[in-house]
């Protein structure tokens, strides 16, 4: 049963959805959540990652296994290793908030299933009960924080008298919410991107509605859940930054955010504030460099390079740090000097695009779940940049494709893809003739190409095996192929950002949505 | 990727219906792949015994085999559907159709053959839907669309439990929609084709007998006579092509008796929500007062929870039922409304008087299973969006109906499934039903609107009297509703926690009770409705 969503211009003629609409944003909202929802449950009954494969199962295991450590151990031996915590058998490697989450977690789980979460016995532990109430906890997370989170955006984004289409309202929401490569990677593989993503669609909300405090609190809880969030503090800094500057007493407005960061730091790494030493416990388990530059196969820069240039092997781990820290920054800076010279809302959303889009391609030790980051303010974005997003969630659903096929999600991943597709087309759909830079750069015949290639990768990935010289051919080509559009999409998004400066370039903008 | 290709497409005419159709179509179907692994009930076991036994055996053994306990008793056409689908199935994964290896085999490839079969056999629900829809306006196309094509019913029943119900009722609803366009002899013969495939469908036969017999063959004698040849030749043949091989071969009473085990006893092992839980529980009420004034009653030997039973009587007070009396009471309940297809049979009513007739069935029939409730929901989408009394009435129903048959899906892993599809279900017909009923004045767009709605409404008052505010379904509808919430929350929660494992029969059997009464109202609407009608 889908309700899915409802699209449509209700000015105009005939159209599909005018009765989902007509009841007001919180019907709709609850319409497609209770949908969202329930993908979410179905997606649930699948295998998750490393499901009966010892001896290091996967994600699900390491997250159960955090359960175990938190509700056994005093909360000073979560990151430190003991005899009874073995940190190279999936050590904590998150900050405290995801220890805190694991702690509340466990309680559920011990409350219902003592054996799942029980010290040292627990290790590898599947059972039916056990992976049902896993599934729950992520369920009950993304609908605690990450539902709640798209609603506040919506209703501040909507709340501009200009942007008052219900029928896009209602579009968008089914977009944020039934993001399949979020659902598959929370509720499939196994993690909890909704709570670290949530809290940062709360801080783009507050700062969309003018509460920069709120926002920051919210950020930095969210940098607390996942260091990965870190990939979008130059958006946030460059334009909280430019707008202190716009202040009248910009170093008090400053002084006033930087109290609250730290403030908000120091409440949930408190019970480890009280020696240096523990604080670098913990700082170490954090930054994983010993890793490499990057993992398995992920589209960035360096993984898509290194096809003609071997960087582990030219570089050591530090010229490595050196030269990626370099690069991010580099990239990123164009975004946030734009910020900090005129900080918009619009601006924002682009610079939290760009900036995270300069850490997936260039930073150190990136995943391919990573390109849930960029994605989000995409998806923020999808209303302005429909076919933007449409191409680039195509791409990011591909680029975790070899992930997803290792986990045995192949059936959910090609299901969440129609559905993707369907919504995105929902009938009675208001299809403004959007003028978008794709098509002037890349000319259809090229984009049908493209699409061609992306169809047959997905059936030679599934149906043949590679040669055996190069074992992970059709990975590297996968990667190439989602690394080239990855960059037209933030090359496309940076000149995009810049152009907001052109006051006549923003009239037409008015123009187009009036 | 067929989807995807599909959808661009769809950019280009977003507004033809035929798009939108298959776009419900589609999202439905992105749901139903996803619930593959989800639980699936012996069901799912028999279709795959019935693939092995069709493709392995010759036809003369089909209806002896009993290789599983499982064997075949559906009609011939059903036989004939597993073996077209055992062929692929053999292609896939000869173990599927091994009659003795297959046993049990449950292989991702065979979960996933047979799932598929199921969306693609759903096929015909979404033609016969759509069939029926084609004239009428477009919000009430997509209303109903969204009614039936994304029942949570089916959605439990087909995709979940596992069953090919949305294949059978679509070409119920084919065959419906050949008859509200008047072409009787179609619509007869594709009524006569669903009786090959699943003969409980044959409740509605005597409806279908006086109202072709009415509206087809009434008219002079030559005619009349001729036309009564034509229908009895075309459903004479129907029934040849299937029971014809089994006849040759002098099979014909096994497959009978195949088909109507009347050993199976009154009740179901969980009782549908219909008549018979009253005469049971009147019964057990009665047994109680007698012996507590003294009179020696004797406990029934078989028991109604246990599923199969025998031959003696599970009443200890009232008399025996027998299959005959439940065929007179479904005969007697159907009266009413074979007087009115006899007397004034018109096209416009066929869809009510055959959701009657199934109603009827449910009700009074003999081993009922819960899931027959779909055969008169399904039906009744069809003219739910109507009048504001029929949108009442169906509202009520299709949420009871629902609700009666969660306990088919009894594990932890689908009860969250269970709970968001009704959910869902309730809160798209509700804004539904309201937009189609308060929502049009204030916008009053499209002027035609109005117009139809005028002549929707037999009394004005309804329309007038509730305007803006959202769709009621008025106190007694909403408390028992909110009984509803109780008996699941006492059911799952408080009993456990109160009663912990004693009476652990107690909670399905309060479910049954208590939708019993909302079966009881709706047949009673119904019945009103029918003698009222004009």
């Amino acid at each position: 049963m889908g309700k899915g969503k409802k699209e449509k211009d209700t000015t105009t003629n005939d159209d599909c959805w005018w009765w989902l609409l007509q009841k007001g944003t919180t019907a709709v909202f609850v319409t497609v959540g209770l949908f969202a929802l329930l993908v979410r449950v179905a997606v649930s009954l699948h295998p998750y990652s490393g499901a009966g494969s010892p001896p290091k199962f996967g994600d699900y295991e390491a997250q159960r296994h955090w359960m175990e450590i938190t509700i056994n151990l005093p909360i000073k031996e979560w990151y430190r290793n003991s005899s009874s915590n073995d940190l190279s058998y999936w050590g904590l490697d998150y900050p405290p908030l995801t220890a805190y989450q694991s702690f509340v977690h466990g309680l559920f789980l011990r409350f219902f299933h003592p054996n799942s979460v029980a010290l040292f016995a627990s290790r590898g532990h599947e059972s039916y009960l056990g992976k049902l109430l896993m599934r729950w906890t992520v369920l009950s997370s993304d609908a605690l924080i990450f539902f709640p989170a798209v609603l506040y955006f919506i209703i501040v984004h909507y709340n501009q008298p200009s942007r008052s289409r219900k029928s896009e309202l209602a579009w968008h929401i089914a977009v944020l919410l039934l993001s399949p490569c979020l659902i598959l990677i929370d509720h499939g593989h196994f993690q909890f991107n909704c709570i670290s993503l949530g809290f940062t669609i709360g801080a783009v909300a507050a700062i969309l509605s003018g509460k920069d405090l709120a926002a920051s609190v919210l950020y930095c809880l969210a940098l607390n859940h996942k260091q990965m969030s870190a990939y979008f503090a130059p958006a946030f800094f460059s334009h909280l930054l430019g707008k202190c500057l716009r202040c009248k007493h910009p170093i008090l407005e400053v002084l006033k955010l930087g109290l609250l960061v730290l403030g908000t730091f120091a409440a949930v790494w408190w019970p480890y504030l009280y020696s240096t030493q523990s604080i670098l416990e913990v700082l170490s388990r954090l930054a994983p460099f010993e890793r490499g530059i990057f993992e398995d196969y992920v589209a960035n820069f360096w993984c898509a390079s290194s096809v003609l240039i071997k960087w582990k092997r030219l570089f050591t781990t530090e010229s490595l740090k050196l030269l990626s820290f370099t690069a991010t920054v580099i990239t990123c800076l164009p975004s946030m000097v734009q910020q900090i010279k005129s900080p918009s809302s619009r601006g924002f959303l682009y610079g939290l695009l760009n900036s995270s889009f300069s850490f997936y391609l260039f930073s150190f030790q990136v995943h391919e779940k990573s390109i849930l980051l960029p994605l989000l303010p995409a998806s923020l974005l999808a209303v302005e940049e429909p076919f933007m997003f449409r191409w680039f969630t195509q791409f990011a659903m591909l680029s975790m494709f070899p992930l997803i096929c290792r986990d045995g999600l192949v059936v959910p991943y090609l299901a969440l893809l129609a559905l993707f597709v369907l919504i995105l087309n929902a009938p009675g759909q208001h299809r403004a003739t959007e003028s978008n830079y794709f098509h002037k750069y890349l000319g259809s015949a090229t984009m049908f190409l493209i699409l061609c290639c992306y169809f047959v990768l997905h059936i030679v990935y599934l149906t043949m095996h590679p040669p055996e010289k190069y074992p992970f051919l059709f990975e590297a080509i996968i990667m190439n192929l989602c690394f080239s559009q990855f960059v037209l999409v933030t090359l496309g998004c940076n000149i995009k950002q810049w152009l907001l400066n052109k006051p006549a370039n923003l009239e037409e903008i008015e123009k187009k949505h009036i | 990727m067929g989807k995807e290709k599909l959808s661009f497409k769809a950019v280009h005419n977003s507004h033809s219906p035929k798009i939108t159709v298959w776009w419900f179509f589609l999202v439905a179907t992105c749901i139903k792949i996803l619930l593959f692994p989800s639980y699936r009930s012996t069901d799912f076991e028999v279709h795959r015994n019935w693939l092995a036994l069709t493709y392995s055996l010759p036809l003369y053994q089909w209806y002896f085999d009993e290789t599983s306990p499982w064997t075949l008793d559906y009609p011939p056409f059903f036989a004939y559907f597993e073996r077209f689908l055992s062929s692929f199935a053999h292609l896939i994964d000869p173990q599927i159709v091994h009659l003795q290896e297959g046993l049990n085999y449950s292989s991702n490839k065979v979960v996933y053959f047979q799932r598929v079969t199921v969306i693609l056999s759903d096929l015909s629900l979404l033609y016969g839907v759509y069939r029926l829809t084609q004239n009428l306006d477009s919000r009430k196309q997509k209303l109903i669309w969204s009614l039936v094509i994304w029942s949570p019913m089916l959605f439990i029943v087909d995709h979940v439990h596992f069953q090919y119900n949305g294949f059978l009722i679509g070409i119920l609803l084919i065959s419906l929609s050949y008859l509200e366009e008047g072409r009787d002899l179609l619509g007869g013969f594709v009524f006569a084709v669903l009786l090959c495939f699943k003969h409980l469908f044959a409740v509605a036969a005597p409806v279908y007998f006086v109202y072709l017999l009415r509206h087809y063959c009434w008219g002079g004698i030559v005619r009349g006579f001729n036309r009564l040849l034509i229908m009895g030749g075309v459903v004479t043949a129907v029934f040849a092509s299937a029971f014809g091989p089994f006849f040759h071969l002098g099979q014909i009473q096994q497959v009978i008796q195949r088909l109507f085990p009347f050993g199976r006893g009154l009740c179901h092992a969980y009782w549908a929500p219909n008549f018979w839980v009253f005469y049971i529980m009147s019964d057990k009420g009665l047994a109680f007062i007698f012996r507590k004034l003294g009179f020696n009653v004797q406990t029934p030997t078989a028991s109604f929870t246990a599923g199969l039973v025998g031959d003696s009587s599970p009443f200890s007070v009232l008399p025996k039922i027998t299959p005959f009396v439940t065929f007179i009471m479904v005969i007697l309940a159907l009266s009413p409304c074979l007087f009115k297809v006899w007397k004034n049979p018109q096209p416009q009513m066929i869809s009510r008087w055959i959701a009657y007739a199934y109603t009827c069935g449910f009700l009074f029939g003999w081993h009922v299973h819960e899931k027959a409730s779909l055969h008169f929901v399904i039906p009744l989408a069809i003219v739910a969006a109507q009048t504001l009394e029929d949108a009442r009435h169906y509202f009520l129903l299709s949420i009871v109906s629902c609700y009666s048959i969660f306990p088919l899906l009894f594990e932890t892993q689908e009860y969250p499934i269970k709970i968001l599809l009704l959910l869902l279900h309730s809160i798209l017909m509700w804004s539904g039903f309201s937009a189609q009923f308060y929502g049009g004045a204030e916008t009053a767009r499209v002027p035609t609107n109005s117009k139809k709605k005028a002549d929707q409404f037999g009394s004005e008052d309804n329309s007038g009297a509730a305007t803006k505010k959202g769709f009621v379904i008025g106190w007694i509808g909403g408390i028992y509703l909110i009984g509803l919430v109780v008996v699941e929350i006492w059911g799952q929660i408080l009993h456990p926690l109160v009663l912990g494992d004693k009476f652990a029969f107690a909670p399905l059997m309060l479910i049954s009770i208590y939708c019993a009464f909302g079966m009881m109202y709706s047949w009673i609407w119904q019945l009103i409705s029918i003698v009222k009608s004009v």
